[in-house]
């Protein structure tokens, strides 16, 4: 779908092409002096060069819908970002109030079963499709030279996902939260030398307690998304810089040369 | 001119140099200002005759021990206060759970009692409790306990175990461990046997203190995570924690 010329605002249309029209005319000219916001913005900052670089930037035959599942990963995480600031502000981190602050949230809030379930239902959507990302860049063999440094930033995405996860289920605070909690603490706690200190960190102490469920809600909503958002922004940059690979079914591109080379 | 910014000089940027440095004096040399192979000219503003480092390097060196000492305030507190609990034992807390009378040797009592305090519900846990058999091989080895109070937390994963007074044994609803009237393990995944609370009786009420863990020997060890097995070699794989009370 291509978006009409004239809703596209001038400093984000894309870059002409050396020897597109004279350009040099004084109309020209005039029609290029910024006289709207984006102008205004953009001749004090220079974020259209980065903005066009990055909208027009070239993809590589055979691109298909499969490679649109790491932006829907990103949607699903902006959706978790979004509603886990707004149900925030009605959630009492407190072992004593929390449940009670879920359940009024649900039952008596406006829309607030509706901003809920997409938090619940969003945080599954994003696991399934970060593993789809992750598959389709392994079949696809894009994890190889010179992506390999996004591969492993992408598989740290994956565990803080996971940890969001983990986190977050404890903060309902009913009898599953809870019971799912102290299994999982536990399991951390089996791994030989660290893991009894490691369960004794997630705690809060040598039993779970108050400070347990304060120390998973700055985990699940402060520490683990600065640092998921952090490192989407070096995917992303990474992405654009390298580019994106050609299905492995176009296979390298063969001229004369390649093709004696195979020969020889 | 020192003399080991002229063996630098000579010999290229020594390895256990730090890095920082070396970048620091490799500009200095693109310069001509310093160690031209002991040509240096006093051209830098500054300069005298056996100064030991350009005014650059010393810049650079005092601007990156500031960037680290601001960069170490925030953290340490930080890192420290998030650590802190592992390294916190809590008070020692006692709770009365019932008169002697409320407890027989043949079977296990269920009490509920406070585990961690200011939580409510969450903070509580039950404990089975029994009169210690005397001459059982497990009063021989703990003749101090009074009574015997076993945990319901599973060694496996932590869910709750109930007692089956028919069987005589523990059993966990989560993955099917059983262990049997003394608490050891005799079926599904547990490592070690049921955890312990350490007994007294005052003013004729039986009290529940801390909790510790059991080998397979029934030997009293610290209190261990549920999953973490305990005895021999793996009491050196899983660590006692300092936020745990010393067994009895």
């Amino acid at each position: 779908m291509k978006l009409p010329d004239l809703l596209i605002p001038g400093p984000l249309k894309k870059p002409p092409k050396p020897g597109d029209g004279d350009g040099a005319g004084p109309v020209e000219r005039l029609k290029e002096t910024p006289a709207d916001l984006v102008g205004w913005i953009d001749e004090r900052t220079g974020g259209a060069s980065f903005l066009t670089g990055m909208l027009y930037r070239k993809v590589p035959k055979g691109t298909n819908w499969f490679y649109t599942l790491g932006s829907a990963t990103l949607f699903a995480f902006t959706v978790q970002a979004v509603t886990g600031v707004f149900l925030a502000m009605y959630y009492t981190p407190s072992a004593t109030q929390a449940y009670g602050s879920i359940t009024h949230l649900t039952n008596d809030v406006f829309l607030g079963e509706f901003v809920r379930g997409m938090h619940k239902w969003g945080a599954s959507l994003m696991i399934i499709l970060i593993w789809l990302h992750m598959a389709r860049t392994f079949v696809f063999g894009a994890y190889k030279y010179p992506r390999e440094l996004n591969w492993v930033i992408g598989v740290v995405l994956l565990i803080l996902t996971m940890v969001m996860g983990f986190t977050g289920y404890l903060l309902p605070f009913d009898q599953r939260s809870f019971w799912a909690t102290v299994v999982g603490v536990n399991i951390t706690g089996t791994g030989p030398l660290v893991g009894p200190y490691l369960a004794d960190f997630l705690r809060g102490g040598a039993e779970f307690g108050g400070t347990t469920l304060t120390r998973f809600y700055a985990i699940h909503m402060l520490i683990v998304p600065g640092l998921i958002i952090a490192l989407i922004g070096a995917h992303l940059y990474l992405v654009v810089k390298l580019g994106t690979t050609a299905p492995p079914w176009l296979g390298p591109k063969r001229t004369k040369a390649t093709v004696r080379e195979e020969r020889v | 001119m020192s003399a080991r910014l002229e063996k630098e000089a000579d010999s290229g940027p020594s390895a256990n140099t730090q890095s920082s440095l070396n970048v620091a004096e490799a500009a200095d040399k693109s310069n001509g200002s310093a160690g031209d192979g002991g040509l240096a000219k006093p051209d830098p503003p500054g300069y005298f005759e056996g100064e030991s480092m350009s005014r650059r390097k010393a810049l650079t060196v005092a601007g990156q021990a500031v960037g680290g000492i601001a960069g170490a305030v925030i953290v340490l507190p930080a890192v420290g206060f998030a650590v802190a609990p592992i390294f916190h034992r809590p008070e020692e807390r006692w709770e009365s759970v019932g008169p002697v009378s409320r407890f027989t040797e043949k079977t296990y009592t269920p009490v509920v009692f406070t585990l961690v305090e200011g939580i409510g519900e969450p903070g509580k846990t039950t404990a089975y409790v029994r009169k210690a058999i005397p001459g059982s091989p497990f009063n021989e080895t703990q003749p101090y306990e009074p009574y015997v109070a076993l945990s319901t937390r599973c060694a496996h994963l932590g869910c709750p175990v109930h007692f089956v007074s028919a069987a005589g044994n523990f059993i966990c609803p989560c993955h099917g461990g059983v262990y049997d009237f003394e608490g050891k393990v005799i079926g599904g995944p547990p490592v070690r046997p049921l955890d312990h609370f350490q007994t007294r009786v005052r003013d004729g009420q039986v009290q529940v203190g801390p909790r510790y863990s059991v080998t397979s020997q029934l030997q009293p060890v610290r209190a261990r995570d549920p999953g973490e097995y305990t005895g021999g070699i793996w009491n050196i794989l899983y660590p006692p924690r300092p936020d745990t009370f010393p067994p009895p």
